[in-house]
């Protein structure tokens, strides 16, 4: 702790990904506006041709808001507050910092590389696992030199004791290794048919119901192990950080990490209710969604509680906002997915635009919200200027806000609408309404959802401005600020 | 109380790994070998419906479309019969999709006809006039690629035993072979049936449009 006045950090890796974060965050952003005005009015399909069909932007859209915009923000939080609590600075170590940029690098091909492959429709078609087998051995480079920089940190760090943040980044570390490396196990054909077809085509290791099993294992981990556990990271070191004040309780953050870390996995069986998989796995996955709103709510709690006593700063400090109401969404968002893990409700949810709903207020109201001010407050410190424009911040956050309450709420409607159409019956028993039907009662939702979408979207790029303002015209800061961070 | 941990990284890590590797051990591996089992009388999927399962892969019906029929009557009513998981047995991967923006297609093949599907996939509109599904007119125009399909064959033959005949070799000849004298013959049954001149001069002419080798495939789904 003492030596610290005397070190200076080096944010160069953390900067690169800082402007991928932004770049990424408007162009997947821009892809999801599009996508959802697409189900509103579908004449959009066609603006480019056989590549700009919903079907084929879908997981373009989700893709580059995961792996791009998030993993980013991930990314660049890591190297940023890494060094920080560990007393360490990437610029003491060449190695280290020399495979940052190697890891930054392969970060950019791989992500033009899922890109383009998207686009001309190559995939494995799981969800968020869409990258064929080329692309996959590529990310468990970019995922192990990551490992290496992270263990490498650690191994020099001078603060012994690993601060919460810390737990979280080395979990998120390795429950995607494990989770991606399983739930991607695939057979290049090319390596058995003698040379026949494409050499980038494989064929999954899992069959039917395994498949399915494995698959959302993933699908639902990656949520846990991308979208909650590196953010719950941001939180616990940027809120501090921003406002000044010490963690509320220490016992809560270890309950609600080791909570989080045993309960999480059990889960993945709710996107799997009334299917083929075997109805005790089914019921595990309903009960331990239910008991994950303890882990998910103690994050939370702590993290609100942590502002006791300084409550002024909410109205004071748009970074603050943005902080504080991601962690109500995250708590809304936490037990939004339980309820909908009931088996009774699920029901009528699945397959619906409630679901959907769910992840949007979880990923707009929570995970950007936490990206959007940990960018700013790195901002500062990174390109020592101050925050090119707060009341731009302030407008961003009420018209973001906007947007996502119009997406949600439209959503939920829609959703239970067409869960409870699909299975109305008259009363001689038979179903009321045709498929059909069904989808076009959705039009005033999905146009409502298109605008909230849009005005987030607009939030993002007032975003962009002003954290391209800052970085390149903002005050000149002589020294690093402490807390606050300061904004014109 | 836990300090000691803290200042372990190794033994912390080594912690969660063990907590969070749990779970996938006890919930996925006791029913691995059961759910793998065919229902009987399943069939591989042929070479051209291997195909049409790209093309689906491809333009991503998934994104809007499930193929898993829910036990509740509402679903049985309006899709048959309920999904068994032994039905999925060849299915690599699984296709059941989490979001029906369109209707379920685990059975689409008992209630829809290929002239409908080449109606439906060249303009939607004209069979379902308030549909939102775009039109998937450039499957029309590209040709099916069967050569990656048979390798898909050839390799779940050797690596899973996946039970096809010794028509399903590895290397160019033999699937050239195959291409003639199964996939051709197939092609141009579903063509015929689908009642769309242009696609049946393009396979008169030896190549496959993506649109056949797609209602070869959804035929296949009953």
């Amino acid at each position: 702790m003492q030596s610290s006045a005397a070190l200076e950090y080096d944010y160069s890796v953390a900067k690169l990904y800082m402007w991928t974060a932004v770049i990424f965050g408007i162009v997947g952003m821009t892809i999801g506006v599009l996508i959802a005005s697409q189900l509103a009015f579908p004449e959009l399909n066609y603006l480019f041709g056989e590549y700009g069909t919903f079907s084929r932007l879908r997981p373009l859209h989700t893709n580059v808001v995961i792996y791009g915009f998030t993993v980013s923000g991930i990314f660049a939080t890591f190297y940023y507050s890494a060094q920080r609590v560990l007393k360490v600075s990437m610029g003491e170590s060449k190695l280290l910092n020399g495979l940052g940029y190697l890891q930054f690098i392969l970060y950019l091909i791989a992500a033009t590389g899922m890109v383009i492959s998207e686009l001309m429709g190559i995939t494995a078609s799981k969800e968020y696992a869409q990258m064929e087998w080329p692309l996959d051995v590529l990310i468990v480079v970019i995922w192990v030199l990551w490992g290496v920089i992270m263990f490498g940190l650690i191994g020099m760090r001078r603060e012994k004791a690993l601060y919460i943040s810390m737990w979280y980044y080395i979990a998120c570390f390795l429950g995607v290794a494990m989770l991606y490396l399983f739930n991607n196990m695939e057979v290049p054909t090319i390596f058995f048919s003698g040379g026949v077809g494409a050499w980038y085509h494989s064929v999954s290791m899992y069959a039917g119901t395994n498949d399915a099993l494995v698959q959302w294992w993933w699908g639902h981990n990656a949520v846990a192990f991308v979208f909650t556990v590196p953010i719950i990271a941001i939180i616990y070191y940027f809120l501090p950080k921003e406002s000044g004040q010490a963690v509320y309780s220490y016992k809560l953050s270890l309950l609600s990490f080791w909570g989080l870390m045993f309960v999480y996995l059990w889960a993945g069986g709710h996107h799997l209710l009334w299917s083929t998989v075997p109805d005790w796995m089914q019921t595990m996955g309903s009960v331990f969604s239910v008991v994950l709103i303890l882990p998910s709510w103690g994050s939370a709690i702590n993290m609100l509680l942590t502002m006791k006593g300084e409550w002024n700063q909410l109205t004071e400090n748009p970074l603050i906002k943005f902080m504080v109401l991601a962690s109500t969404f995250y708590m809304l968002s936490t037990l939004e997915g339980p309820i909908q893990a009931v088996k009774s409700v699920n029901a009528i949810a699945h397959f619906t635009d409630w679901i959907p709903g769910h992840v949007h207020d979880g990923v707009l109201g929570w995970v950007a919200f936490m990206i959007f001010a940990a960018l700013m407050h790195m901002a500062t410190r990174a390109f020592k200027r101050e925050i090119y424009s707060k009341s731009l911040l302030e407008a961003q956050f009420w018209i973001q806000t906007t947007g996502v309450v119009l997406y949600f709420t439209s959503m939920w409607i829609a959703g239970i609408t067409q869960g409870m159409m699909w299975r109305a019956v008259d009363e001689y028993g038979n179903l009321m309404y045709s498929f059909i039907d069904t989808v076009s009662v959705l039009h005033p939702y999905y146009t409502i959802r298109a605008i909230g979408g849009l005005l987030y979207l607009i939030g993002m790029f007032m975003f962009a401005y002003n954290f391209l303002m800052t970085a390149t015209a903002g005050r000149k800061l002589e020294q690093e600020p402490q807390f606050r961070s300061p904004m014109a | 109380m836990f300090h000691w941990l803290e200042k372990n990284p190794f033994l912390f890590s080594v912690g969660v790994f063990i907590v969070i590797a749990f779970a996938g051990l006890v919930e996925i591996l006791p029913n691995f070998a059961e759910a793998s089992r065919p229902i009987k009388g399943l069939k591989p999927y042929t070479v051209l419906q291997l195909a049409g399962k790209e093309v689906y892969k491809k333009d991503n019906c998934i994104a809007c479309h499930s193929q898993l029929i829910r036990p509740f009557k509402s679903e049985t009513d309006r899709y048959g019969k309920y999904s068994l998981s032994g039905e999925y047995a060849y299915d690599r991967p699984f296709l059941w999709g989490s979001k029906r923006t369109g209707p379920d297609l685990h059975r689409v093949g008992n209630y829809r006809t290929p002239d409908w599907h080449a109606n439906h996939m060249w303009n939607p509109k004209s069979v379902v006039p308030d549909s939102i599904m775009p039109a998937y007119k450039h499957q029309f125009k590209n040709v099916a690629d069967l050569a990656t399909a048979y390798a898909e064959a050839v390799t779940v033959k050797k690596v899973f035993n996946t039970p096809y005949g010794d028509e399903i070799q590895p290397g160019k000849a033999a699937f050239e072979k195959y291409y003639k004298t199964i996939a051709l013959p197939e092609a141009m049954k579903i063509a015929k049936a689908m009642k769309n001149k242009d696609v049946l001069a393009m396979v008169q002419q030896g190549k496959i449009p993506e649109v056949v080798a797609l209602v070869a495939y959804l035929e296949r789904l009953k």
